[in-house]
């Protein structure tokens, strides 16, 4: 098994599995708990300014989308920053650290967008020991009506200047944590380098509204018969944060600016994609809130082996080894091709692949053969989209084939997998050759 | 517990309460446990919502399976009901009653390699039980269309056809012999299958649309002719069902403790206590079908203890199911096959026994005798239209009215359907089906004079 030992920013981590600034990073309860299982790294739940403490709604202040299994496949909150003193939460980061030396300890910072106070927090974190800094940059509910969170990482300005502070006051490695709430996640990434940042993580949650109640036909969750918009995470997430991750990847302006994933993360597999696509660790949050610590187990091992079987011999060597097949549509290869096939012997005949393919993409699978249930794919009308692919139940069943010095007998064109052909060099571009 | 009461009295011959009151509810529960809400949104979620269903065509009253199940999953149970309502206004009866594995569930995609059919019934079951208990009205009547269709026998298929006509606005009147409606659900359907008073409650439903009038104890052929009721009505449907059980034909059949398995099924469904209903203590079923199975069973629960069914063929030959054949022998139930009856034992005027043939090729011609102090006949009812003066204007197959796809019988003006059809398969659901098809046709006749 290749050994998970990372260093992210001169961080160390036994794994490159940390806990997200979160629930389960709270307080020293669950960080014991969660580095007894064996966790990474924490990023501690984020931290606000001293006084009196953020108060919490005493209603609900999650909700899900659930999957057929009920399983969670979304999830949203309304919940703020910590609402515990911070000085009970500085004492707690200081025991901990003290107890777990092995482990990454990063603070996750919110204070407002002032100098003053970021100057006056910054010494107070260092002083517990702590490995790092997190700058929350990206909550999007509640925090960002009071211009903090998400507020300040929609304003690449303000993401460079407050980043600029961190580093000019402290000694700790600065990583800021991104908004996806953004047209573009380029701009606060490089804002933040150009503001001295160590490295960016990324995501934070998706404004989101999970469901309206349509017994009371109110949104939820309710607090007493009215609602806000949340943070969504969660898998269903996991497309979006993967997207933004690879984006900043191959971002010639970020280059060299080290990332931690967020965004989906509940098993090796995920993690195991997002540090191919340029992540160096991972952070996790709702695959711990809906299953508890334990799933670190997996995610370490399937790592590890996962790691072993490509003949990775560090994380490091993995990490960006996907970013490469990443590009723009128009240098896609135009001349490829393929076409689905059915293997009769594992069709069941559910027939769903017609009825797909014929209310909504190509007219390319016909129901019947002799007047009898038989599901075929008609090549001269496939076009190769995945479609039929992605609703067969049975795994395998449905395929897709690349042609190979054949005729595509849809086109009439000769299939040469030596020549290829990319939409800035194609006949129909008008803009081809300008 | 036991799964099911045995500990009977042990008196010798026919006797009633063998077992407790207690005791035989507890062995008359439901044959399958009712899903509750979550589980029948799980079980719907496996629905893969197939395209031209295998299912739906499987179905003989073609109710869109896939669509129902669909309506479940997204949590609406109600709408589910009336999609099923509309192809099958008797769905809470096939629910319990039909044999799924080989309708419906027997034509299930999922059945391929090591996963199961989605279980159809049990969630048409939850759907409509969930609008029955709500009471929930789907049908109305159209305008009245002044025309008035006189329907024989309250069996499935003249509920069906009465049903259907009644939307369509037209005037209903069943001739029923008997004291309730319902048919065989009422009199025939194993009690384990139709629970409390389901039957009569259905029955209400159906009648509740309204425009429909039944006349009890008016017997086709007895209390009015084929010919007053033509001239009554502007169409005729005829689903009048089967007659008595066939005979063996062998010596000592007509001793005392030799029963139709029909009649025994009908005592015990309109008794007022299970314990009440008498059975024997050592019982031979000789039979086949649903009806054989059923039988065997039922004396089981009552307190039977051995209960033997007969056949004269091989498991695969059998009308009743493999399904059907397991449930038995979990049951208690010996099922010998490759044997026919030759004689009935009677002892001082009593049956004592049943001698037996084999049949199959390497023992023909060997006999054995099995004890038994009652014996059911269930080979199969005979066809009763000769009772009702039919020989002479119909066209018949083996007693039974030969139909188009229509279900008109070579009479003109006068439908049929149901069991007493030929060509049929003598289930609940094909009654319904025979009923629909029927009053679509007689409609439509009705329409275009
Ligand atoms: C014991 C038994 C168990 C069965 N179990 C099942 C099962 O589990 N599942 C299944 O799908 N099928 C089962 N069947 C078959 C099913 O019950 C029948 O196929 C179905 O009831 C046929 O409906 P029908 O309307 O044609 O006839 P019936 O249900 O027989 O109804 C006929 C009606 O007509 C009335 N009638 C008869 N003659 C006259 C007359 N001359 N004048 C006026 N009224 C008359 C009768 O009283 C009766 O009400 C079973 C049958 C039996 C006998
Ligand atoms: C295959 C595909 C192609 C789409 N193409 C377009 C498009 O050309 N223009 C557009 O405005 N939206 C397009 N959409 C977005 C849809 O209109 C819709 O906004 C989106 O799928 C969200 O709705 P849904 O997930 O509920 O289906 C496309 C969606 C899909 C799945
Ligand atoms: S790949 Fe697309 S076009 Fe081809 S058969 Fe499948 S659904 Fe149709």
């Amino acid at each position: 098994m290749t050994d998970l030992k990372t260093n992210f920013i001169g961080i160390e981590s036994p794994n490159p599995f940390w806990l997200a600034s979160a629930p389960p990073t709270d307080k020293a309860y669950n960080v014991n708990r969660a580095f007894e299982a064996g966790w990474g790294g924490v990023v501690w739940k984020t931290l606000g300014e001293a006084g009196p403490p953020i108060v919490n709604v005493s209603g609900p202040r999650y909700e899900a989308l659930h999957g057929r299994d009920r399983s969670v496949i979304g999830f949203n909150n309304i919940e703020l920053i910590t609402d515990r003193p911070l000085e009970i939460n500085l004492a707690e980061i200081k025991q901990i650290k003290r107890d777990w030396p092995d482990r990454a300890l990063v603070v996750s910072l919110m204070v407002p967008c002032q100098e003053e106070a970021w100057k006056a927090i910054l010494p107070l974190v260092e002083d517990t020991g702590a490995d790092g800094l997190e700058l929350n940059f990206g909550c999007p509910h509640g925090m960002s009506e009071r211009g903090m969170g998400a507020a300040v990482g929609q304003v690449p300005e303000y993401v460079e200047m407050v980043t600029a502070w961190c580093k000019q006051y402290s000694r700790l490695p600065v990583i800021v944590k991104l908004t996806p709430n953004v047209t573009s996640i380029r701009q606060p990434a490089r804002a933040a380098k150009s503001g001295g940042a160590d490295a960016v993580s990324l995501i934070n949650t998706i404004n989101s509204v999970m469901s309206v109640d349509l017994d009371s036909l109110s949104i939820k969750p309710s607090i007493d018969n009215m609602g806000t918009h949340g943070g969504y995470c969660g898998p269903a997430v996991k497309p979006i944060a993967l997207h933004m991750v690879s984006d900043l990847a191959r971002d010639p302006d970020c280059a060299g600016l080290p990332i931690s994933a967020i965004g989906g993360i509940s098993n090796w597999r995920d993690a195991a994609e997002f540090m191919l696509l340029g992540a160096g660790n991972v952070q996790v949050c709702t695959a711990a809130m809906t299953h508890g610590f334990k799933i670190v187990d997996d995610m370490i091992d399937g790592l590890g082996r996962f790691l072993q079987d490509k003949g990775f011999a560090s994380v490091e060597d993995a990490v960006g080894r996907a970013v490469p097949t990443l590009t723009d549509w128009q240098h896609l290869n135009l001349n490829y091709t393929v076409k689905a096939q059915i293997d009769q012997d594992l069709c069941i005949q559910c027939g769903k692949c017609h009825i797909v393919c014929e209310d909504t993409s190509h007219q390319a699978i016909r129901a019947t053969r002799n007047g009898k249930r038989h599901y075929e794919v008609m090549e001269d009308e496939c076009v190769g989209c995945n479609l039929c692919v992605t609703v067969c139940p049975v795994e395998n069943c449905l395929t897709l084939r690349s042609l190979s010095n054949e005729v595509d007998v849809r086109t009439g064109a000769y299939v040469d997998p030596d020549k290829k052909l990319h939409w800035t060099a194609h006949p129909n571009n008008p803009m081809a050759g300008v | 517990m036991e799964l099911i009461a045995t500990s009977h009295n042990g008196k010798p011959g026919i006797a009633t309460d063998r077992l407790s009151e207690e005791a035989c509810a507890r062995n008359f529960c439901e044959m399958h446990t009712p899903l509750e809400k979550n589980a029948a949104r799980v079980e719907a979620e496996r629905c893969y919502f197939c395209f031209d269903a295998p299912c739906t065509e499987a179905c003989p009253t073609g109710i869109d399976i896939p669509g129902f199940i669909r309506m479940i999953a997204n949590g609406n149970p109600i709408g589910a009901a009336g999609l099923i309502l509309d192809e099958n206004i008797l769905g809470g009866t096939c629910a319990r009653a039909c044999p799924v594995e080989t309708l419906c569930e027997g034509a299930c995609v999922r059945n391929h390699g090591d996963d199961r059919a989605v279980n159809i019934g049990l969630l048409q079951r939850y759907s409509v039980d969930q609008a029955f208990s709500q009471k929930t009205e789907f049908f109305s009547r159209t305008a009245s269309s002044g025309k008035s269709v006189g329907v024989v026998g309250a069996g499935p298929a003249g509920l069906a056809c009465a049903h259907r006509l009644a939307t369509l606005g037209h005037n209903v009147v069943i001739y029923e012999a008997r004291p309730k409606s319902g048919g065989l659900n009422e009199y025939g359907l194993a009690a384990y299958k139709m629970l409390n008073d389901f039957a009569q409650r259905e029955v209400d439903l159906v009648l509740s649309i309204g425009g429909i009038d039944v006349k009890h104890g008016m017997a086709l052929g007895k209390d009015i002719t084929l010919e007053e009721l033509r001239k009554r009505h502007d169409a005729v449907f005829l689903g009048v069902g089967l007659g008595g059980g066939a005979s063996l034909g062998i010596s000592g059949e007509d001793a005392p403790g030799v029963m139709d398995a029909v009649a025994f099924i009908d005592n015990l469904r309109q008794s007022e206590r299970y314990s009440g209903v008498p059975v024997g203590r050592q019982v031979v079923v000789i039979g086949g079908g649903m009806t054989a199975i059923d039988a065997a069973v039922q004396s089981r629960l009552l307190g039977a203890e051995e209960v033997t069914l007969v056949y004269r063929r091989g498991p695969e030959a059998m009308k009743a199911s493999i399904l059907e054949q397991e449930f038995a022998k979990i049951r208690g139930i010996t099922i010998r096959y490759w044997a026919q009856p030759s004689a009935v034992v009677v002892e001082n005027g009593q049956v004592t026994g049943v001698e037996f043939e084999t049949t199959n090729e390497a023992a023909k011609g060997e006999t054995f005798t099995l004890p038994a102090d009652m014996v059911l006949k269930a080979i199969g009812q005979s066809p009763h239209t000769g009772s009702m003066g039919a020989d002479a204007s119909f066209a018949l197959d083996g007693g039974r009215f030969i139909v188009n796809a229509d279900r008109m019988t070579s009479c003109e003006g006068v439908w049929a359907g149901g069991d007493c059809i030929a060509g049929g398969d003598d289930l609940t659901v094909s009654a319904v089906q025979d009923g629909k098809v029927a009053a679509k046709a007689i409609h439509l006749t009705l329409s275009n004079p």
